[in-house]
């Protein structure tokens, strides 16, 4: 009986986030680091209780691009170091996503290294290809996520299509096996020009946690121009929709 | 000691997330080891957890682990090659399940099994004994005549998924056979427990095996690395891990039943079951930072205690959860136009899943009783006597029902743990400082219950108590068999919802 519908319908209410621009994901979410510069503390230990590598000295920083957001840094020196909840942390400059002591302003994009064509052909409608290459399925299913009830991406016109003939562009997960490398290289060119290439999680930027495995061939990543950088580990939602946003749609200040 | 099967000596027992001496495995002639490990499988309630070989003082050392579930135990075998190259007679040729680990070995170490129906690779690891063989050339099986025709699809899929090639063998829109060709995902996943030394980069590996069982595979690693290190954790913490373990699996079936949904075109079904899953990893974020669960299980203790707050919250969310669930899912599975789409297409019998080997979820919807919450339990289940959920049929309908019904019971396993949990005054232990100090020349077993089947985790040490070998199985490597067959007969226009109701892991199987 369509009444059962109904009545599911209205219990469930209304699901989607208003403004995925402003919304915020609670704490203890792991965010964009913030490092506080005036304490001291033991440089060689903060360097190598991370597993991935992505802490570094002189000054001390922390690389989200390498960052696999698992916080026990902070953990370990909780003064020193605090994970914001701020999940506004793609950028499309690599360089942005190191974060040094005392830098406590958001995360932006680069404008000039956004090309003009992007705006002006994807400001309104964005068609995305997703390849999960050696993805461990989290990322994949957080990118899922994006076009689900609460998410709801598809009213930016953000979708991800099933032919790479029909997209604008490249959606990369995992840090790209030996045995995926040539089916990313064959689906990037068959996407129509301009494509945008974006790296969804750590393992897409910079290998994570399976970075020196013999069983990688990032080659691709190392040849090809990056539109945008989303970190995370999984990255939120919330962090992949707002950072195709920045990407694509001019700002009044811009 | 096990009675049964111990009285020969050819082999040891012992428990899950139990340590042994390595010597203490007896090393048998393979003759001998074949007809044990033949005679044990004859019985249904005896199943392969994992079979491998490795490198070992100049030999190649073959490990089979059995899972006994009526006695609770883990049944140890071995035997030892000096020329890998002389073949051996293959246990699949009695006991088909066995086919996967043979090939694996064969693709590892170049074994040769006589009497295995096709030693086809496995998954293109970059350390495979014959680098010739490449993922491009793999050999598939082909079917003659002017009418019939093949279909490729992937490794790249049309949605947001994984990657793995399918290929089905076509009369018209009917499938003769589909098979399935795996290795995309493969990041040498077991060399690195070796190469990355640290004990917190081995959890990230064991979160990434398969992220969406970050808690299921990580806590594996815990229990392995607890064995191996002689800690004993407390009982805050045993039930803090399985509520987590729970929340994942209710959390994935939850997603899952709005993927049926959306594949049977039940629009109501696909959003909200969808948004159901949402509550459900917001908690988990809540409570350890992050959606899948990632960070939150660590070695010893924990860094995210489940507070008093937290609890009160969860309760509040499973309260919701539930009335809603319900709701939708009664709807769900008395439609009947969903129903037309779920009963009788693509089943797959108890005998066939039996002889595949398969465990989890696609044993219990064909009828078999598989689960290692009863078989092998560990952590709070040992308290639980856990009783898993059953169906019969086989089919799509099966593999939904099986979901909905693991959904409610994991709400009452949950409900009933936090009551416990709340009689308790000690705070739960946090993570230890020291540093780990494992047992030398020693092999471990932990085995845990993810939420599509059972997850296994061996570790053998040197003498120095370094990790000289690590084994991780998924229990996909079980069961990606099952939907092959599931497919026959079908229409090719059945095989996403059968994909989907499968829903097993490309990386967990390639490593």
């Amino acid at each position: 009986m369509i009444i059962e519908d109904v009545k599911i319908v209205i219990n469930q209410g209304k699901q989607f986030i208003p403004d995925v621009t402003k919304a915020v994901v609670p704490a203890p979410f792991r965010g964009r680091p913030e490092i506080d510069p005036d304490l001291t503390v033991d440089v060689d230990a903060l360097v190598n209780c991370c597993p991935v590598d992505a802490i570094s000295a002189n000054p001390i920083s922390i690389d989200m691009g390498k960052c696999a957001f698992c916080g026990e840094c902070a953990l370990a020196f909780p003064d020193k170091i605090k994970f914001t909840n701020d999940h506004k942390i793609a950028s499309n400059d690599r360089s942005k996503l190191i974060v040094k002591e005392s830098d406590v302003h958001p995360i932006t994009m680069n404008p000039d290294l956004i090309r003009e064509e992007i705006r002006s052909f994807y400001g309104g409608s964005l068609k995305l290809r997703q390849i999960s290459a050696a993805g461990d399925n989290s990322a994949e299913l957080e990118l899922g996520a994006c076009g689900n009830v609460n998410f709801d991406m598809g009213r930016y016109g953000i979708e991800f299509v099933a032919s790479p003939r029909h997209a604008d562009g490249i959606v990369i997960t995992g840090p790209i096996s030996e045995n995926m490398a040539e089916a990313v290289q064959i689906c990037h060119e068959a996407v129509p020009q301009p494509r945008i290439v974006v790296l969804v999680g750590v393992d897409a930027i910079s290998g994570g946690i399976f970075s020196g495995s013999k069983a990688l061939d990032r080659s691709f990543i190392d040849k090809s121009f990056i539109d945008l950088y989303v970190p995370g580990n999984p990255p939120h939602p919330l962090t992949f929709i707002n950072g195709i946003l920045d990407l694509t749609r001019r700002k009044k200040n811009q | 000691m096990n009675k049964k099967y111990n009285t020969s000596g050819r082999l040891t027992s012992i428990k899950n997330q139990q340590k042994i001496s390595l010597k203490d495995i007896p090393v048998l002639e393979y003759e001998v080891f074949y007809q044990e490990v033949v005679q044990i499988l004859e019985d249904v309630n005896n199943h392969c957890l994992s079979y491998y070989a490795f490198p070992f003082d100049n030999k190649l050392k073959f490990i089979c682990a059995i899972s006994a579930d009526e006695e609770k135990e883990i049944l140890l075998l071995s035997h030892e090659l000096e020329k890998p190259d002389l073949p051996l007679k293959s246990i699949a040729g009695q006991h088909l399940a066995m086919h996967i680990f043979e090939r694996e070995i064969h693709e590892n170490h170049g074994v040769p099994f006589e009497g295995h129906p096709w030693l086809k690779p496995v998954r293109y690891a970059f350390n495979r004994k014959d680098r010739k063989k490449m993922i491009n050339n793999y050999p598939f099986y082909k079917i003659g005549g002017n009418e019939l025709h093949e279909v490729g699809v992937g490794p790249i899929h049309a949605g947001v998924i994984e990657p793995g090639h399918f290929r089905f063998l076509c009369n018209g829109e009917t499938v003769l056979h589909l098979e399935i060709q795996l290795g995309w995902q493969h990041r040498g996943v077991e060399a690195l427990f070796l190469e990355k030394k640290k004990l917190l980069q081995r959890n990230l590996l064991a979160e990434s095996i398969a992220g969406d069982t970050a808690i299921g595979h990580n806590l594996a690693f815990c229990q392995l690395a607890e064995a191996l290190g002689d800690i004993t954790v407390d009982k805050n913490l045993e039930i803090e891990r399985v509520i987590a373990l729970e929340l994942e699996r209710m959390a994935i079936h939850t997603g899952d039943l709005s993927a049926f949904c959306t594949d049977v075109a039940y629009q109501l079904g696909s959003a909200v079951f969808g948004a159901l899953r949402t509550p459900l990893i917001n908690f988990t974020q809540a409570w350890s930072g992050n959606r899948f669960g990632k960070g939150l299980i660590r070695v010893g203790g924990t860094n995210y205690p489940l507070t008093q707050e937290l609890q009160q919250k969860l309760k509040g969310i499973l309260n919701d959860f539930e009335k809603k669930f319900t709701e939708i899912a009664e709807r769900t599975f008395n439609l009947p136009s969903v129903l037309k789409r779920f009963e009788s297409i693509g089943a797959v019998s108890t005998r066939q899943v039996s002889l595949l080997g398969g465990v989890g979820m696609v044993a219990k919807m064909a009828g078999l009783k598989r689960d290692s919450r009863y078989g092998q339990p560990f952590g709070a289940y040992r308290d639980l006597k856990h009783e898993p959920v059953l169906l019969g049929s086989g089919d799509v309908y099966a593999r939904g029902m099986v979901r909905k019904l693991e959904v409610e019971q994991s709400l009452v396993i949950i409900r009933n743990l936090m009551e416990k949990l709340n009689a308790r005054v000690a705070p739960t232990q946090p993570v230890p400082a020291a540093n780990l100090k494992w047992a030398g020349e020693s092999i471990a077993v932990s085995v845990t219950e993810g939420w599509r089947g059972e997850v296994c985790h061996i570790a053998v040490t040197d003498k120095q108590g370094e990790i000289s070998h690590y084994k991780v199985k998924d229990p996909s490597m079980h069961n990606w068999k099952s939907l092959e067959l599931s497919l026959r007969d079908l229409e090719i226009s059945d095989f996403p919802i059968n994909n989907k109701s499968y829903d097993l892991s490309y990386c967990g199987h390639d490593l």
